[in-house]
């Protein structure tokens, strides 16, 4: 792709004003990294960070009974949500695999807000516009809507001080509230992709969500908020083990493996791959998804081979990359379920190299913060 | 436009030579080290004694994002390693030109088809 169809996001400017380095990622010109992967990390454990996520796609869903409807498509128990009540899902196929994972937002009983990753949009609004054809309206609304996340433990703090009302302070985890930032109207929910605490704000797609980024990296800058980029935002999500999507999971690996089966609720009623998930649930899985720690000089990178002592493939790294915070170097990979009990030691190779590093299966998340 | 030292030579590959007589110290450029980010890990495959091919990968260099794979800039011997770098790879990205060198080759004929400060500019301008 060259680069002038690359899409740009409204903070375009900013990003390069702040020094940001521009790379191609899932058709967006988007700023992977400002003053350093290891430095931003540090400021959102630290402070906190603004993240522009504006390329992630967002679509509507109204219909008399929307969310229902969504539910069919989804696995977790999104029928449960009250009003402003988000959660956290995969959207599976008929072979119990991942279409994508996604956040549902219930705005109200008829209707519903989902955010998907910005390199599925193009086929998960497609997939819920047809599974709800002449049952409900599905409205793309990504074009429209830029998202900024704020997170670390300074966020709600920088929030206030941007003069976020009551509202925002007290919303709870994975809740959502209509509130106005900077005389902005928009949407805040107390979710993220960090570990921290934090919000992400919907706002319209306009020189306004510009404003917005700018007032919060202005307030922030005594308290040592920077903007981050997208390493930061993968080193972040790792060391949380929380999925990225096209690495950790797709349309090859089942919730089960890969440690998503909170999100699976059988029990919930018929939806989109529930057979095939039963079935896997009640067969038991070949693979799982665990974390791991290199026990000598190496990292592990996403398509390293999981070797056994015969030098046979067994598994694949997914994720891999130094945790600033832990400093080691951390990863995801499938490997067998007999190698997959913390404490078992790996092999993993590089490919186009052929070195192997020994790494053990260790406990996860890499990082929870204290509360 | 980019400003290299003068008095060193560079590759393609974005590794800088400063030339010594007989002996050639190798490193990675500024440039180099902008495009990696925070560097993490250097390893080198080869030990002090090891012959190096022109142009065959002798270790990788490891940034938070991503390995790249390091190219002798001329056949020789290796002489020295900078075994700092072991329990300290950010000095590349502090100090790429000097403390953060890599490798000392001894070579036995006459250094060529390095690039000159001018040249390799040119280069990285063109992408």
């Amino acid at each position: 792709m060259s680069d002038s169809t690359l899409r740009r996001t409204p903070m375009y400017e900013s990003h390069k004003a702040l020094g940001g380095r521009l790379v191609p990622f899932a058709g967006w010109e988007m700023p992977v990294q400002y003053s350093g992967i290891v430095d931003e990390h540090h400021a959102v454990r630290k402070s906190a960070g603004l993240f522009d996520v504006s390329h992630m796609g967002e679509f509507v869903v109204e219909a008399e009974r929307a969310i229902h409807l969504v539910g069919e498509l989804v696995t977790n128990d999104v029928e449960l949500l009250t009003d402003g009540q988000a959660r956290y899902t995969v959207c599976c196929n008929e072979r119990g695999t991942i279409l994508d994972d996604l956040i549902v937002y219930r705005i109200n009983h008829e209707k519903v807000l989902v955010v998907c990753n910005a390199s599925n949009r193009d086929k998960i609004v497609p997939h819920f516009t047809e599974a709800l054809k002449g049952r409900a309206k599905v409205t793309d609304l990504s074009d429209k809507t830029a998202l900024i996340s704020v997170q670390g433990p300074e966020a709600m703090s920088l929030l206030a001080a941007a003069g976020a009302d009551g509202r925002v302070q007290e919303v709870p985890y994975y809740y959502f509230t209509d509130s106005v930032l900077c005389n902005v109207p928009c949407t805040i929910a107390r979710t993220g992709y960090t570990g921290e605490d934090g919000v992400e704000i919907f706002c319209p797609w306009t020189d306004e969500a510009l404003r917005i980024w700018q007032t919060l990296l202005d307030l922030g800058k005594d308290r040592g908020v920077k903007p981050i980029g997208l390493g930061a935002r993968d080193t972040l999500r790792l060391e949380c083990k929380m999925s990225l999507y096209g690495n950790d999971i797709d349309e090859t690996t089942n919730p089960y493996e890969a440690g998503l089966g909170w999100t699976v609720k059988l029990d919930k009623g018929d939806f989109r791959g529930r057979d095939a998930l039963l079935a896997i649930q009640k067969a038991g899985v070949s693979r799982k998804l665990v974390g791991f720690e290199m026990t000598e000089r190496a990292i592990a990178r996403h398509g390293y081979e999981v070797i056994d002592a015969g030098d046979n493939v067994v598994g694949t790294v997914t994720s891999g990359s130094p945790s600033p915070t832990l400093s080691k170097n951390i990863g995801l990979a499938y490997v067998p379920v007999a190698s997959s009990a913390v404490g078992s030691a790996l092999r993993l190779r590089d490919p186009q190299r052929g070195r192997v590093s020994a790494a053990v299966v260790v406990k996860t998340p890499f990082y929870k913060r204290s509360k | 436009m980019a400003n290299f030292p003068s008095d060193l030579l560079y590759t393609k590959d974005h590794e800088w030579a400063r030339v010594d007589g007989n002996k050639v110290r190798v490193g990675i450029t500024q440039h180099a080290v902008d495009q990696l980010g925070d560097i993490t890990l250097v390893n080198f495959d080869l030990k002090v004694g090891s012959t190096l091919t022109e142009g065959a990968a002798f270790g990788t260099v490891e940034s938070v994002k991503a390995v790249s794979d390091l190219f002798a800039p001329l056949s020789g011997t290796i002489v020295e390693i900078n075994s700092a770098l072991d329990a300290s790879p950010e000095l590349i990205n502090d100090s790429p030109y000097d403390k953060g060198w890599m490798v000392v080759i001894e070579v036995s004929g006459a250094v060529s088809g390095l690039m000159d400060p001018a040249a390799y500019s040119a280069h990285v301008e063109a992408g």
